[in-house]
């Protein structure tokens, strides 16, 4: 208490000079925890498409060939059938699988008085892993229902609310073109609206009530724990699989379409790791010249100071207290500026995500707190590093010649 | 007076030149000098003859070249500056002709300061700080910075920072050269006190009347000591009556 006292004591005799020496290293601060929590929101805005979807998953969809192959002219639309799905689920490292079949678009669903227009997703019990899906009542698809081709229904929220408004809708009944079904669960989905308006039936009710036969549109499945390249070669043998099944080149990307969600996120995080690094290379840069500031700052005030530390060092000052004491300045200016920068930048970021309109490439800007600190913990041994050749020269005044100078 | 005991401060063929353009330049030429306890004594020579640089060596400001120089009893050569402040700190107390009070530090925190590096605590150094300011008649400006003082009131504070660590000898190099002669010889009177109580005082001085205002002159005369005489106790020499009061 008493050392903060009297630093604050030598510090206020170059008040303004202190004062902006402690304003660039707040700026430097400033800059890098705006500049980090932009790269966070920049990210978060890059990662929202992955946010209601099980990263690990690996998507597939028919497509047209556009390579011929053993006499198979080019352009052949594929379909998939659920014995694609069962030869893919028979491959190792497919963990839960769904597929998907599309009922009619013009399907409505009804109930009572209420009709709604809404997407009706047929598929397997494990599409509640593919797709992140939160049962909030009842319960989702299982196994019977497939195997019996129970007319069940699963809910989402927003369909809810339009059908059954705060009625509770499950053992209700709804009709879908013409089918009626029981409702034994609803659920939330972090999607947004459109997932909200979804309906899951089982796929193979589906298939036989609406004239599928055993045609699927999307096959889904997760990976479990897989590295990137260890999907990257599932998915390579999933394309040879339907290759040899459908007759076309393993070569031909177009036939299926694979979405591999791991790869993406993985090509994201790294597109972000570089923007990341230059955005810590311009902050550290701003900081850099902050801490230069404070050891300029120290030497003025020590060579300013030249008669008083020489009488401190005739009064008893060890040639090592004046080190400490110069280096405590340095310390106090760097970590209380720092400090400062750090509180306005968060307050800053605070403002911005208030005030930023919806927009593709910037969300929920954030300071992640633990990196602010740390930038704040290397600042003060900058600090100290600052202080070193201010200190070496104060612990050197010559105290006769200082005092025979005058202060 | 002078005792059989050991001096406070014991030359013995102390020498010491600068070096000026490559050459040695002789300041101190094997000075012998005895200072006892309680003495009060002032150096006189004329400009350039070594006052400072004397003073500056006993005050361990400044190395010696040869010869050898005991501070109460202990050897003073070749001192690591550590070693050199922590005895600096505790055993020696410095007076100087502009006063060298730190200005953004009021009164009573100046006296403090040597204490500040015995690592003696806030509310002890206080009490201890206003036990010499009370000393030296001015506890009642102990909130004042130095720049709301006059000049002999500094000189004052200076002597008590020089009293207030308690040490075995006190230099003062030119103390009433910035004073007029009225406040000059307060400080005189001051410092003969202090002797008077025991400690054992040094006074560089160009003022004849200051030096005899001491018990003892040592002169200087181009580094050596020319001459080191006595002065027989006698009654205070005091200024005018009004000239004191005008000066406190
Ligand atoms: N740092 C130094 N380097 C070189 N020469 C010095 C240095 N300090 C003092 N001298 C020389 O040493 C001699 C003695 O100097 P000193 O300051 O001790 O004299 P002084 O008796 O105190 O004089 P004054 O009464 O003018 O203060 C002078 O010739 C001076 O030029
Ligand atoms: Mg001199």
């Amino acid at each position: 208490m008493d050392r903060f006292i009297e630093i604050l004591q030598t510090l206020a005799r170059n008040g303004t000079r202190t004062a902006l020496t402690a304003l660039s290293v707040a700026w430097g601060i400033f800059m890098l925890v705006v500049l980090l929590a932009a790269g966070t929101g920049l990210e978060n805005a890059l990662l929202y498409q992955f946010r209601d979807d099980a990263v690990n998953s690996i998507w597939i969809w028919p497509g047209q060939t556009s390579r011929p192959w053993r006499g198979y002219r080019v352009g052949r639309r594929l379909q998939l059938t659920n014995a694609d799905h069962d030869a893919i689920a028979a491959l190792p490292g497919v963990e839960q699988i769904t597929s998907r079949f599309r009922v009619r678009s013009d399907s409505t669903i009804t109930y009572k008085d209420r009709v709604g227009d809404f997407d009706i997703r047929s598929c397997h019990p494990a599409h509640q892993y593919l797709e992140k899906t939160q049962i909030t009542s009842g319960r989702f698809l299982n196994e019977d229902d497939l195997a019996q081709r129970r007319k069940v229904v699963v809910l989402g929220a927003e369909v809810v609310r339009h059908l059954f408004r705060s009625q509770d809708p499950l053992g209700e009944w709804v009709d879908i073109g013409g089918v009626a079904y029981r409702v034994i669960g609803t659920f939330f989905d972090d999607g947004g609206l459109g997932e909200l308006s979804k309906v899951y039936v089982p796929i193979t009710t589906a298939q036989t009530a609406y004239g599928g036969g055993d045609r699927v549109n999307a096959i889904l499945f997760t990976i479990g724990d897989m590295t990137v390249a260890q999907s990257q070669e599932l998915a390579t043998e999933v394309r040879r699989t339907l290759a040899s099944r459908h007759n076309f080149d393993p070569a031909d990307l177009r036939a299926v379409r694979v979405r591999n969600n791991l790869e993406r996120v993985q090509s994201v995080t790294g597109t972000m790791k570089v923007i990341r690094a230059f955005l810590w290379l311009v902050g550290l840069g701003t900081i850099a010249a902050g801490v230069v500031g404070v050891g300029n700052i120290m030497l003025v005030s020590v060579a300013e100071r030249t008669g008083e530390i020489g009488l401190r060092k005739a009064l008893g000052a060890t040639p090592a207290r004046v080190v400490f004491e110069v280096l405590q300045e340095a310390v106090l200016l760097t970590s209380v500026s720092g400090y400062a920068g750090l509180v306005s930048g968060v307050v800053a970021v605070e403002i911005l995500e208030w005030s930023l309109p919806a927009n593709d490439y910037m969300q929920n800007p954030e300071v992640d707190l633990g990196v602010a600190f740390t930038a704040v913990g290397v600042l003060v041994v900058a600090g100290l590093a600052a202080g070193i050749i201010p200190a070496w020269r104060a612990a050197h005044i010559d105290a006769a010649h200082a005092i025979r100078e005058g202060a | 007076m002078r005792s059989m005991a050991e001096p406070v401060l014991q030359l013995r063929a102390l020498s010491k030149a600068y070096q000026v353009g490559g050459r040695p330049l002789p300041v101190l030429k094997s000075l012998d000098l005895d200072v006892h306890q309680g003495e009060f004594t002032s150096i006189m020579g004329s400009s350039g003859s070594g006052k400072s640089t004397l003073l500056n060596v006993l005050g361990l400001l400044d190395r010696y070249d040869s010869g050898t120089y005991h501070l109460g009893g202990v050897l003073a050569k070749d001192l690591s500056e550590r070693r050199a402040a922590q005895l600096r700190n505790r055993m020696l107390g410095f007076v100087f002709q502009a006063f060298h009070l730190i200005p953004y530090k009021n009164a009573w925190e100046n006296v403090a300061l040597p204490l500040t590096y015995q690592r003696v605590h806030r509310k002890e150094r206080y009490r201890r700080a206003m036990a010499v300011l009370e000393r030296v008649e001015l506890a009642d400006r102990a909130d004042h910075l130095p720049g709301e003082l006059s000049g002999g009131q500094k000189q004052r504070v200076a002597i008590a920072r020089a009293l207030v660590s308690e040490p075995t000898l006190i230099l003062a190099d030119e103390p009433t050269g910035a004073l007029d002669s009225a406040t000059s010889h307060l400080i005189i009177d001051l410092l003969e006190e202090v002797a008077d109580e025991g400690r054992t005082v040094v006074v560089v001085t160009h003022e004849p009347d200051i030096a005899e205002r001491t018990r003892r002159i040592v002169r200087l005369h181009d580094g050596v000591i020319a001459d080191d005489r006595l002065i027989p106790r006698r009654e205070r020499s005091t200024p005018p009556v009004d000239a004191t009061e005008a000066a406190r």
